[in-house]
């Protein structure tokens, strides 16, 4: 394998993934992947974030190619990661490939898509990292 | 010529007649079907779609003609739609299905039409009186109408409009601003006598005499007098009156000689069915103003984009839309001039009238009330309750229970302590652009506003889409109801008489459960196929209902589908807004041991949880934890699921009762656990908490609980349907019960009755207010052998029904969900054994 061609990895079996339903996939940077499986067996992979308040699409309900975020309802096209209008918004979408059953994604994407992208802080606030008080590093 | 054949020709469609309706139509089915027609638009007016409601605003110098477009040159080129504005249709033949039109400079053009959709719309009717043809005689339908009113206006001073309907009087109240003397000729005894009686009529009459209009009330048209311009209106009774200018406005007129000439059946209306094709050609469609619906042609907006949804869904293939009728209600678009009128505000045999005048302060009510339901309503002055009025005048509700506070408005009348979220605010005018509107989502009725006009919205629904306004707990939607009406133009306010579940079906929540029940359904398939649902994995809020309904009516033989429940219910926990969960373990009563509060603590140390908080139930929440440690975390703690994240039984929370308090009478602590025990793993259309009272010091706040036990010296008193939430109710007194044993009864059978009877998402609180106390009496309190068996229903339901946290499989839990899946490097995929 060299570095020139696209570097496919299998990540599991569509099996693997309930019927309209997902599973996620942890990156070494970035939040998760989300992998989508429609009724008809067809697998998508977007962030596992949504647009708007940045709720686990993963979660959500799937239907027909979309899904339903779990925190607010946008509901998120699972081709083009685009919000349903009137909602406006898009979450990077990865290319997926099945093969024999089994579920790839790309490498490369993986490695750098949506590396920015956080979701928002619950619970009580940590001062740690810049408290003025402390002197130790 | 090309003479080639296209092997894809789309199906031709054509609208005739470029208005709110029609158009409203295409987008719909644009939604629908983009690509299924070539689609051609006729107009006679040399503008585009425009908001022919906010004519009234542009005729008072309130609004511009820009700003009233709705769909700008640039819609139809996008769509690929050919417009041609200015362009009157003369004739259709139905037999080579052609229509022809002929365009202002007497070009004639001739277009094809596989379907055909009429929307005339209607024409104002000009009196037959001599002179209606001369200048300065004009009728208020179009632009072209407004602009020689605004015309007339900066050259002339006299003004009489012939007409004090709605129309009429918006028509004059726009002159007025406009700086003309302006006399209104009505022929009845008061203004606008289809939607006000006599009183507030009368009082719109001095409000608008206040204002410098001058009336001629009963006066009936004779001539129109003048040479090159009117000049004079002359009555039957002898009377004169100087004229300028004369807006007729006595009422308008299907549009329908076109469809009579091409030989379709015409009774006050191009006649069509439920699917808004013509009686008399299938092939042809009729919508708005012009069409004639089980003998009513609807001359407001609301209706027309109704009809407009069911006929795109016919033109798209789809084929199950029906349009069944709308019920209306009617507000002026005068400013500063509050009215209101629904449904039969004049009352008659059988009804009875509440009135309520203060004609010092320009206030008049009154309600209409037939078989202990209301049946219409009649507001000057004071129109806040209006939306709410509508509501139940739709609904059909029984208000025997509110008769006596009605007239004070929705606040007083179901609840001392009211909606929150918007600080109390119930008069949207008043606010300022930057006042809160809805609390839940932070939306400011500055832009709501701003979305009406800038998005063209006229439902409340499309408004809760655009700005999310009323979208969450939907306490605020009186507000935006007013503001809707303020901004968009008063008659935005019908409905459908039954609500779809949603957009997935025409079916409402009660024709779906009683589906389910007769047709003996058990799975969401066959619920799909035998209601012709319009997709095929419904959506996110058609499926959990069914899964409900399948689940609550066959127990046992419905199979729970977790793809179809909400994120908590699925993962069995509560989600937060970062993405972990809270966990909630169950505590019996609110009671709990050393051990297991050991347990929980070593569970928060274990899994570094970051917060441990006491619920208002009575319980420990844990929240933070991570997804994948959710089946850990209640295996640790070993104790049940307490279904914290479900529209099931959440928690019974009671007092210490006689057992310890020197003020108890009854042991509420027990009956509290034994409740719990007996109704835990109850799923239900919505949450449902108990409490229970040792004495009527009512510690555990039985008052605003979905059922509320309170120990007196002489047994327990039951009280139900209280809610605690977005909107604070009371809860109700049901029966007063000797035992502990009897209260078990009473309060299971309920509860059944809700999980059968209840719609998914409405509280007891709503489902008692929808059915009425009297319903909930007869079947619980009356009726002992149905009480009992409702009670041994619900337990046969419960028989073995698992703990999720425990009995995985048994409770449909797909452990995998918790499980992150670990992908193999590329460069080590081969002979890795993870």
């Amino acid at each position: 394998m060299n570095a020139s061609t696209p570097d496919w990895i299998a990540v599991c079996a569509v099996d693997d993934i309930p019927v309209l339903g997902s599973r996620t996939v942890p990156r070494a940077q970035g939040l998760d992947v989300a992998l989508f499986r429609t009724a008809d067996d067809q697998v998508f992979a977007l962030l596992d974030r949504c647009p708007h308040k940045g709720g686990p699409l993963s979660q959500g309900i799937v239907f027909g190619q979309r899904v339903a975020c779990p925190l607010h309802n946008w509901t998120i096209g699972l081709g083009d990661g685009q919000a349903q209008a009137p909602d406006e918004g898009c979450t990077p979408r990865f290319a997926v490939h099945v093969l024999d059953g089994q579920v790839l994604l790309n490498a490369h994407e993986l490695a750098t898509l949506g590396l920015n992208l956080s979701r928002p802080m619950a619970g009580p606030v940590r001062r740690t990292a810049h408290c003025p008080s402390t002197t130790q590093p | 010529m090309d003479m080639r054949v296209n092997p894809k020709a789309k199906a031709q469609l054509v609208l005739v007649g470029n208005g709110m309706a029609g158009v409203r139509a295409l987008e719909e089915l644009l939604k629908l079907a983009p690509d299924l027609y070539e689609i051609t638009v006729f107009g006679s007016e040399p503008h585009p779609n425009y908001n022919r409601i906010l004519l009234s605003p542009v005729l008072a110098g309130e609004q511009t003609l820009d700003e009233i477009v709705l769909n700008d040159w640039a819609w139809y080129r996008d769509n690929g739609i050919t417009l041609h504005a200015g362009c009157t249709v003369t004739h259709i033949d139905r037999v080579r299905r052609v229509v022809m039109a002929r365009d202002a400079q007497g070009q004639v053009v001739e277009t094809n039409y596989d379907r055909l959709v009429l929307a005339t719309g209607s024409h104002p009717f000009m009196l037959p009186v001599p002179g209606k043809d001369l200048p300065g005689v004009l009728a208020y339908r179009d632009i072209a109408d407004t602009q020689a009113m605004i015309e007339a206006a900066a050259r002339h001073r006299h003004a009489v409009v012939i007409g004090g309907g709605l129309l009429g009087l918006e028509a004059a109240n726009g002159l007025m601003k406009r700086g003309m003397d302006v006399t209104v000729v009505h022929v009845a005894p008061w203004l606008m006598e289809r939607q006000l009686d006599e009183t507030a009529g009368r009082l719109l009459q001095q409000s608008l005499q206040g204002r410098g209009m001058q009336f001629l009330m009963g006066a009936q048209t004779e001539a129109l007098i003048g040479e090159d311009r009117v000049r004079l209106v002359r009555f039957k009774d002898g009377r004169e009156t100087p004229a300028d200018l004369v807006v007729m406005a006595v009422g308008i007129r299907p549009n329908t000689a076109l469809a009579e000439a091409a030989g379709l059946h015409v009774n006050r209306g191009i006649v069509v069915s439920d699917t808004l094709q013509t009686v008399t050609d299938p092939r042809i469609y009729a919508v708005g103003e012009c069409a004639a619906h089980r003998g009513v042609a609807y001359g407001l907006v609301a209706p027309l984009f109704e009809q407009g949804k069911v006929l795109a869904n016919h033109l798209a293939e789809f084929g199950i839309g029906r349009y069944t009728g709308s019920q209306t209600s009617t507000k002026l678009k005068v400013t500063g001039i509050d009215l209101f009128s629904a449904g039969d505000f004049m009352g008659g045999d059988g009804t009875e009238t509440i009135v309520m005048s203060d004609p010092g302060a320009g206030i008049y009510k009154k309600l209409v009330l037939k078989n202990e339901q209301l049946v219409g309503a009649c507001l000057y002055g004071d129109t806040v309750d209006g939306s709410w009025y509508f509501k139940l005048l739709r609904e059909g509700r029984n208000v025997s229970d509110l008769r006596d506070r009605l007239m004070f408005g929705e606040h007083f009348s179901t609840s001392a302590i009211g909606d929150v979220g918007h600080q109390g605010q119930s008069k949207a005018a008043a606010m300022a652009d930057t006042d809160e509107v809805c609390g839940c989502n932070g939306v400011n009725k500055g832009s709501i506003c701003k979305a009406i006009r800038d998005k063209g919205l006229f439902t409340l629904d499309e408004v809760r889409k655009h700005t999310k306004a009323s979208a969450s707990c939907g306490s605020c939607t009186g507000l935006v109801e007013q503001i809707l009406m303020a901004t968009a133009g008063g008659d935005y306010s019908a409905t459908p008489q039954l609500k779809a579940i949603c957009a997935c079906t025409e079916h409402s929540h009660q024709a779906v459960r009683d589906a389910i029940r007769d047709q003996h359904w058990t799975t969401r398939a066959e619920v799909f196929a035998g209601l012709g649902w319009r997709s095929a994995d419904g959506c996110a809020t058609c499926r959990p209902a069914i899964n409900y309904y399948l689940i609550s009516t066959w127990p046992q033989e419905a199979r729970d589908d977790p793809q179809s429940r909400f994120v908590n219910e699925r993962m069995h926990a509560n989600i937060q807004k970062d993405g972990t969960y809270s966990v909630v373990p169950r505590m019996w009563g609110g009671e709990t041991t050393a051990a297991e509060l050991r347990r929980i603590a070593d569970v928060v140390d274990k899994y570094q949880i970051p917060t441990v908080k006491v619920t208002g139930g009575q319980r420990i929440d844990l929240l933070g934890v991570k997804k994948e440690d959710l089946p850990a975390v209640w295996r640790d703690i070993g104790m049940p699921s307490g279904h914290a994240y479900a529209k099931a039984l959440r928690t019974v929370k009671t007092c210490v009762g006689s057992e310890w308090c020197r003020m108890g009478t009854q042991d509420s602590t027990q009956l509290g656990k034994d409740l719990e025990r007996a109704m835990w793993r109850m799923y239900a259309p919505h949450k449902v908490k108990f409490a229970v009272s040792g004495c009527p010091r009512n510690c555990a706040e039985a008052g605003i609980k979905d059922v509320g036990i309170v120990g007196v010296d002489s047994g327990w008193e039951v009280y139900v349907a209280g809610n605690g939430g977005i909107k604070t109710e009371v809860a109700q007194f049901l029966v007063k019960l000797k035992t502990a044993d009897e209260v078990m009864e009473h309060t299971g059978a309920f509860m059944q009755l809700y999980r059968l009877e209840g719609w998914y998402l409405e509280r007891t609180v709503h489902y008692v207010a929808r059915v009425g106390l009297d319903h909930i009496k007869r079947r619980i309190v009356d009726d002992a052998e149905g009480r009992r068996a409702l009670w041994a229903q619900l337990q046969a339901a419960l028989e073995g029904e698992p703990d999720p946290w425990f009995e995985h499989q048994a409770a449909a839990v797909d452990t995998r969900q918790y499980i992150p899946i670990r992908p193999v490097p590329a460069s080590h995929a081969e002979g890795s054994a993870a």
